[in-house]
């Protein structure tokens, strides 16, 4: 726990990400390339033809989408629990970047599946569930936006995620079930071919490093932002 | 009067004095239900097969109506710093007022009913499904927006926020009440989807008061 | 039955401010404090930690009674009676259902006795939207009384009271003193009890 705390000072976070950022940005920019260019050159699917490459590009959206609802509950832990100082405005800088991506998953969900389905949207199980995580994302910033009091909108926004977060298998669990009773379409199942694997991790990791990359970043402006508050608040 | 009948009797009484308690919500459910038609067109047919999601839907959203109000009254006036400091805890108080809004606006909706699905051409089997889904599942939506609620009771427009918080967070029940009543226009069992109601209604109401505690604990230390 | 309350070094803050710190005073059965200071100095938030609503950024509050001691913020709020700038009450309500409401919250049975106390007997049945400011203050040190708390934390007690109504509240707080109560006000005039004095 106490490498966590170290870096919640920060000052100690500034220097931390002036070497791990350029780091960080150079690799997103590495794999995101090379996934492009592999996801563009694989052999189409026997299924899908050459939409294939939607997945590489669709997929990872989501997870990432996914995985930023955790990474923003988990921050709220530590702030609720250890007040870890820095974790408020961690989860507040995630939380438009998760956004952006679920969007990002439900463009991609809606073209892949128009050549499938004949139109762009057709309440897919996997697709409405994304949505569902959308307004989660967007009534979680509208809270924060809403309290005036920063400590307090902190405070809460994290007890809101906490409880979205354990709600989200559950609305996940209850969408699934609602798409069988009503028999909608399905984008994908199944496994993945391995000549399919490099460019669909490499688009994985790319994302995920994107993600990263811009997170500090606004970390890095949040911390920034304050300072200059704080500056002229006293001047 | 222990003190949790008290403050939820209390509750009652104030929601029945201001704005005619159920009436609103009432009212509300029942326009929805009117306007739907006019929407969509009066073939029986088609009213009997959406007549579970668009009467789910019309009930969660009256019940949402006098939610912002559940702790912002209390908070704003100085009671919820002297029900916070007498021998009930901060979990009942909540848990009461997640009763006595249930007791006024969740059960009046259940037992409009099945009215409203008269109005829809629904077949006894299923308007006797949607009463029962209504009678489960309208306690987690009180539950659920005691959370919302909570979150949101310093804020002077956050009725508009409230909604965008907890909506999401009701699509399960909108999904196996609604689906329950499909399943048995559908000549199925709806058993399942009431059972899987069930449950996240029981779970809804017996964590929601620790949460909504956390928030109102949260908004009186300042 | 508090024999006394402790502040050992209390330092409180809101948001980046400091408002005070190493803040330390003692208060025994019998005693008041009257806490005083210019707006925004830190009064209310300093009667809001001692009732446990905010916790304090640094140092302890300790509560001596018949059976121990009570460090806990929420277990010491069970012991205070609170008069705050609000009155809580609600304007549907009519006084004596006020006064019941809380009398069956708090667990005690004197509603009549308090309403005659402060001087509304006649406003009963009256629906509190009808009281006027000195009513609904009369009204709140009823609530006050029926509460039965000894640690009384008041913010502001004369405010919004003519001559009458503050004579009334300097005798009900030497009554309360007086019978072993323990008095802690915010106030920008005196207490007139002999008490001691804290300017944060």
């Amino acid at each position: 726990m106490n490498w966590l705390f170290k870096y919640a000072n920060p000052h100690n976070f500034m220097r931390l990400s002036n070497v791990v950022l350029p780091v960080a940005a150079i690799a997103t920019v590495l794999c995101l390339v090379a996934g492009l260019y592999f996801s563009f050159s694989v052999p189409p699917d026997y299924q899908q033809g050459t939409t294939i490459t939607l997945l590489f590009i669709h997929v990872p959206a989501d997870l990432v989408a996914m995985a930023a609802y955790v990474v923003i509950a988990v921050c709220s832990l530590l702030s609720l629990v250890w007040r870890h100082p820095l974790s408020d405005t961690a989860a507040r800088a995630a939380a438009p970047l998760g956004a952006v991506f679920t969007v990002l998953g439900l463009i991609t969900g809606a073209l892949w599946g128009k050549p499938m389905w004949g139109t762009y949207w057709v309440w897919d199980a996997r697709l409405t569930s994304f949505l569902l995580l959308l307004f989660l994302y967007l009534g979680y910033m509208a809270l924060w936006n809403a309290i005036e009091d920063e400590v307090r909108a902190g405070r809460a926004a994290a007890i809101l995620a906490m409880i979205s977060v354990v709600n989200i298998p559950i609305i996940k669990f209850s969408v699934d079930w609602w798409s069988t009773l009503h028999q909608g379409e399905t984008i994908m199942a199944g496994k993945l071919a391995p000549v399919y694997l490099p460019p669909f991790l490499l688009m994985m990791a790319g994302y995920m490093l994107l993600f990263l990359t811009l997170w500090m970043m606004r970390i890095r402006t949040a911390i920034v932002e304050r300072r200059a508050r704080n500056l002229m608040v006293s001047a | 009067m222990s003190p949790f009948l008290t403050l939820l009797t209390r509750d009652i009484k104030l929601a029945a004095r201001s704005g005619g308690g159920a009436a609103l919500a009432l009212s509300f459910f029942a326009l929805v239900a009117t306007l739907m038609p006019l929407g969509v067109g009066a073939d029986l047919k088609l009213l009997a097969r959406i007549a579970g999601g668009v009467l789910w839907v019309g009930a969660v959203l009256a019940a949402l109506l006098s939610l912002d109000r559940l702790f912002q009254g209390d908070f704003e006036d100085g009671s919820l710093e002297l029900i916070a400091l007498s021998p009930l805890s901060l979990e009942m108080t909540s848990f009461a007022k997640i009763a006595a809004h249930w007791l006024s606006t969740g059960l009046p909706l259940t037992l409009l009913s099945p009215l409203l699905a008269l109005m829809f051409n629904l077949a006894p089997a299923p308007m006797a499904i949607l009463f029962v889904s209504l009678l489960l599942g309208t306690p987690a939506v009180s539950a659920v927006g005691a959370i919302g609620a909570s979150l949101t009771l310093s804020l002077k427009r956050g009725g508009l926020i409230l909604p965008l918080i907890i909506l999401p967070l009701l699509a399960p029940v909108v999904i196996f009440g609604a689906g329950a009543v499909a399943a048995v226009s559908d000549g199925m069992a709806g058993t399942g989807a009431l059972e899987l109601l069930g449950a996240f209604a029981v779970a809804a109401v017996l964590l929601s008061p620790f949460a909504a505690a956390a928030s109102v604990r949260l908004n009186l230390g300042n | 039955m508090i024999s006394s309350l402790t502040a050992e070094n209390l330092a409180c803050a809101r948001g980046e401010r400091k408002l005070f710190e190493q803040l330390s005073f003692r208060v025994t059965a019998g005693q008041a404090l009257a806490v005083e200071g210019a707006n925004g100095a830190g009064k209310t938030s300093l009667l809001r930690m001692i009732a446990g609503f905010l916790s304090p950024a640094d140092g302890r509050l300790v509560v001596k009674t018949a059976t121990g001691e009570i460090t806990d913020g929420e277990e010491r709020g069970k012991l205070v009676g609170w008069l705050g700038h609000h009155d809580g009450l609600k304007p549907q309500l009519t006084v004596i259902e006020q006064l019941h409401f809380y009398a069956a919250l708090y667990g005690t049975a004197s509603e009549r006795a308090m309403l005659d106390r402060v001087g509304l007997t006649r406003q009963a049945d009256l629906p509190c939207r009808y009281l006027s400011a000195g009513q609904r203050r009369r009204l709140a040190l009823a609530r006050l009384l029926v509460s039965g708390r000894s640690l009384w934390l008041l913010d502001e007690p004369f405010a919004a009271l003519d001559a009458a109504g503050q004579s009334l509240v300097g005798q009900l707080m030497a009554r309360h003193c007086g019978s072993g109560g323990i008095i802690i006000a915010a106030t920008h005039d005196p207490l007139g009890l002999g008490n001691e004095s804290l300017k944060l």
